[in-house]
């Protein structure tokens, strides 16, 4: 890295070298039987410049070829946009702990066996479903070096365990699914099948809802798989320079119920959104997105803050090997301190939606969402009745979380990136076929 | 370093020292680069280069698979794969026959579109954003264009060796309008087997985006019911990918006993007039190839033939154990990736109907085109559109905001009473399942009627 470092450093004003190193091993069942064990082992490295004022950029897993990055670097840089920001000098980084030794040490065999125990425990209590299980480790080094001698590294760890059931009966399929991940080794299978095994006895029977509006309680998953993709894109600090958030000038402004909080936090111990610094070597932080209902900050990389005349909030990211641009690193929206039990006690007549398929295709930036209800339940008189099938459920999420009626004290970590509790909406609109 | 295809020469000859049912190599060798613009100015551009391989071994029906950037130690990956197999499997390997292949396969294009200039890549862009600014009411836009090269090696325990190289081309532009709060897009897809020059010209189509986008502001909300609804090939393409196209991947299938059940081949899906194909063998599209990533010659199979079931999509393994023919599905995106079943390009064969006669005797429903995306769970469907309108009395009425269409894929493939003379072939899509997207696919079809369909909305 270092060697590339000097090479670019003559040829342009700044350069910043970013490589990541990964080992990933998962093991996957298919069908109720061990099937895949892999070995994934990858390392890419990136050069960003500032040449004449513009910024150049490449990308390259070919350990060998630094004099091609450099190349296509200086290619680059002739048609880049200007470069508004300083590269970040040596800095101390806070302490986040998201390295556990043991992660690696993990055998294969006990890796085995923890799926096989998640799918005799999901068979054991309904023996005709087809489980597929898998349960990962992995370990990721970042290094960032760069011309204003700034030096950074970390190693982050990775244990996951999920499994997904199928249920056929006829032509009706029903789908089931939970998942966890941490930066140390997992060993309570069982708080993952007991979800599993919730959502199968809510899914006994059918139940239908009827074409209206009405009270919806989002689970944990169904806000992961409904309302985090408008929002994720409301507070990125780029959507909003581009004036196309909704959000975008009413900082301050009651704009969401005041039961609502959300947070940005890539600080939390031993979480895989969790990081010392982002992608340009930013220190990390909380940053709070919404209090009482008030969005209080947007997210930002090193360039859209310097164009925003704004500080950069550690959420540089660069998903997909391109340039970092602004994302959330783990969001965690606040519990308050209704029961679940208490929720579905208050609904006549209502739903609860587990999972919206498709609810993100739409126009997410004006905050739509509207989707087929994969896994919800129908509630009558404060009771789970049954599953609904052929669905949907759509909103706008500027209307649908100005008015919570109640935020679950159940929060809980889905997919390792945002952690939410249950939200009670006293009117969304359903649609039903039929 | 030596160059992959000597490589590929050195490992077939390191397969024999294991005890393996199967084992295969692919290495690749990428190059690739990017264009952002967002708003008015550039904002990213990009060159990437990339070298790695995987092994992937197969012993008593378990798989053992690993991926690799650096290339000088492939022996040892050889025996890491091979004992992961070895310790996944405890049954029987079920590998369809594939007769060894040596081939050669050129891209097809001319001009490898990551050696074109930057600066003409962007010349054309510029013209595009310019004809996007021209919009009054205009927020932002974003243009992602992309292009890549790749170099394949596949080399197998049976002998196979075969080297392909293929060339993508893709753009992407979205308008986005505000108006108060209000915020709408509009966008379009596009996409090449490599071929730049499909992606001139197109500043009419490029006016039509942004300008909608900013009518979209006005449009008002679909009330969520059932419709009677018309898509437009693009849509109609979308739909048959995710309605009915992942229902024919077999590994869905093939170990699932009561999946097989309603998968039952002469099963009655549609009537008389509905054909559904996949090929990777339709020249030139995204979707093409001539072998997969198994070292298996494509084909052209009817999925649907006059309304009956009579095909599916396989990998050699699934091929194998439901004793039918392999076709040639098995794709994988990159190397970090063991291949797994996939569609290729997926279509409606055309019908009789012309649009005028389609819409004719409509009374209310929902003329919906374009795409933002689709997922399926099998059963239940969903997908978007980008453009929709109102049809009233056989007449096309206004523009509505974007619709969500959901379904049962049991109920809405009967429920097409009328295929269109029209076919036409979107390739703009890219697929995703099981971790790999996008993969380049292309999927099409005439304009389609589907009668009872469920619209989401307000």
């Amino acid at each position: 890295m270092q060697q590339i470092l000097e090479k670019a450093s003559k040829l342009a004003e700044a350069a910043e070298v970013f490589s990541v190193t990964s080992e990933e091993t998962p093991v996957m069942f298919e069908a109720n039987r061990l099937k895949h064990i892999q070995s994934n082992q990858s390392r890419i490295t990136a050069l960003r410049i500032i040449k004449n004022g513009r910024l150049g950029y490449s990308i390259t897993s070919n350990p060998d070829d630094t004099d091609g990055l450099v190349k296509a670097a200086v290619e680059t840089a002739e048609f880049g946009m200007k470069a508004e920001f300083q590269l970040p000098s040596p800095t101390t980084y806070p302490q986040v702990e998201i390295y556990d030794p043991s992660v690696c040490a993990v055998p294969l065999e006990r890796m085995i066996a923890l799926g096989k125990e998640m799918i005799t425990a999901v068979k054991g209590h309904t023996p005709d479903i087809i489980c597929e299980a898998s349960v990962s480790r992995d370990v990721t080094s970042v290094e960032i070096i760069n011309s204003n001698g700034n030096q950074a590294s970390y190693s982050k760890s990775t244990f996951s365990l999920g499994i997904e059931g199928s249920l056929i009966r006829g032509t009706d399929m029903l789908f089931v699914a939970e998942g966890e991940s941490s930066c140390r080794p997992l060993n309570d299978v069982k708080s993952i099948t007991d979800v599993v095994l919730r959502q199968l006895d809510w899914a006994r029977e059918q139940a239908s809802a009827a074409t209206k509006s009405m009270p919806v309680i989002f689970t944990a998953n169904g806000v992961a798989s409904a309302l985090v993709s408008p929002l994720i894109s409301a507070f990125n600090g780029k959507i909003v320079l581009e004036g196309a958030s909704p959000i975008g000038n009413r900082l301050g402004e009651q704009v969401f119920d005041e039961k609502l909080g959300l947070h940005d936090d890539a600080t939390i111990t031993f979480r895989p959104g969790s990081q010392p610094f982002d992608d340009e070597g930013v220190a990390s932080r909380c940053t709070p997105l919404i209090q009482n209902g008030i969005p209080l900050n947007f997210l930002y990389d090193l360039q859209t803050a310097a164009r925003a005349r704004k500080e950069s909030t550690g959420n540089g990211h660069r998903g997909g090997g391109g340039l970092p641009a602004p994302a959330a690193n783990a969001l965690v929206i606040l519990p308050g301190d209704t029961s679940f039990e208490d929720m579905l006690a208050d609904i006549k007549e209502g739903l609860v939606i587990e999972y919206l398929m498709g609810a993100s295709q739409g126009n997410v930036l004006g905050g739509d969402f509207s989707g087929n209800v994969l896994l919800g339940y129908k509630v009558e008189n404060g009771k789970i009745v049954g599953r609904v099938k052929d669905t949907m459920v759509s909103g706008n999420i500027y209307q649908v979380l100005k008015q919570i009626t109640a935020v679950g004290n159940d929060a809980r970590w889905i997919g390792g990136f945002l952690k939410s509790p249950s939200l009670y909406c006293p009117n969304i609109s359903v649609s039903v076929k039929g | 370093m030596p160059d992959i295809e000597t490589i590929g020469c050195l490992i077939a000859d390191e397969f024999k020292k294991h005890k393996a049912d199967y084992i295969e190599a692919h290495l690749e060798q990428t190059v690739s680069s990017h264009i952002t613009y967002r708003g008015r100015q550039l904002e990213s551009v990009g060159k990437s280069s990339g070298i790695g391989g995987n092994i992937r071994a197969q012993v008593e029906g378990g798989w053992g698979f690993a991926s690799f950037n650096k290339l000088d130690d492939l022996p040892s990956r050889i025996t890491l794969a091979v004992k992961q197999a070895g310790l996944a499997g405890n049954g029987k390997s079920y590998l369809a026959d594939v007769p060894p292949i040596t081939d050669r396969v050129s891209s097809g294009v001319e001009r490898n579109p990551v050696d074109i200039p930057l600066a003409e890549k962007k010349k054309l862009l510029d013209e595009y954003n310019e004809v996007i600014w021209q919009t009054p009411k205009l927020q932002t836009s974003v243009i992602g264009y992309s292009d890549g090269y790749k170099k394949s090696v596949y080399v197998n325990s049976s002998g196979s060796f075969i080297q392909q190289d293929r060339a993508d081309v893709s753009l992407r532009l979205m308008a986005v309008a505000a108006d108060n709060g209000d915020v709408q897009q509009s966008n379009i897809s596009l996409g090449s087997r490599g071929d730049f020059s499909r992606i001139q010209n197109l500043h009419k189509d490029v006016a039509e985006v942004a300008q909608r986008a900013v009518e979209l502001l006005a449009a008002p909300q679909v009330k969520g019911k059932e419709y009677t609804v018309v898509l437009d090939p693009v849509l109609a393409g979308v739909f048959v990918h995710e309605a009915f196209g992942h229902l024919s991947e077999s590994d869905f299938v093939y170990e699932n006993e009561r999946m097989l059940q309603i998968m039952k081949l002469g099963k009655k899906f549609g009537g008389k007039h509905l054909n559904i194909v996949d090929s990777a063998l339709v020249p030139d599209l995204r979707g093409s190839y001539k072998y997969d990533d198994e070292g298996t010659p494509a084909t052209k199979t009817y999925l649907i033939r006059e309304g009956k079931l009579t095909g599916r999509l396989h990998s050699r393994e699934t091929a194998a154990r439901m004793k039918e023919k392999p076709t040639g599905n098995a794709r994988a995106i990159s190397y970090h990736f063991p291949p797994i079943v996939r569609m290729t390009n997926t279509y409606i064969e055309p019908g009789k109907t012309s649009f005028e006669d389609m819409i004719a005797d409509i009374k209310e429903g929902v003329y919906a085109k374009n795409w933002y995306g689709g997922t399926t769970s099998m059963e239940m469907f969903t997908f978007s559109a980008g453009e929709a309108y109102m049809i009233k009395n056989g007449k096309i009425a206004g523009l509505m905001r974007p619709v969500v269409l959901s379904g049962n894929v049991f109920t809405t493939l009967k429920n097409i009473d009328a295929i269109g003379d029209d076919l036409d072939m979107n390739q703009g899509g890219g697929c995703g399942k099981g971790g790999q997207s996008p993969l380049p696919v292309s999927n099409g079809s005439p304009h389609i009627r589907i009668q009872n369909c469920l619209v989401g909305g307000a």
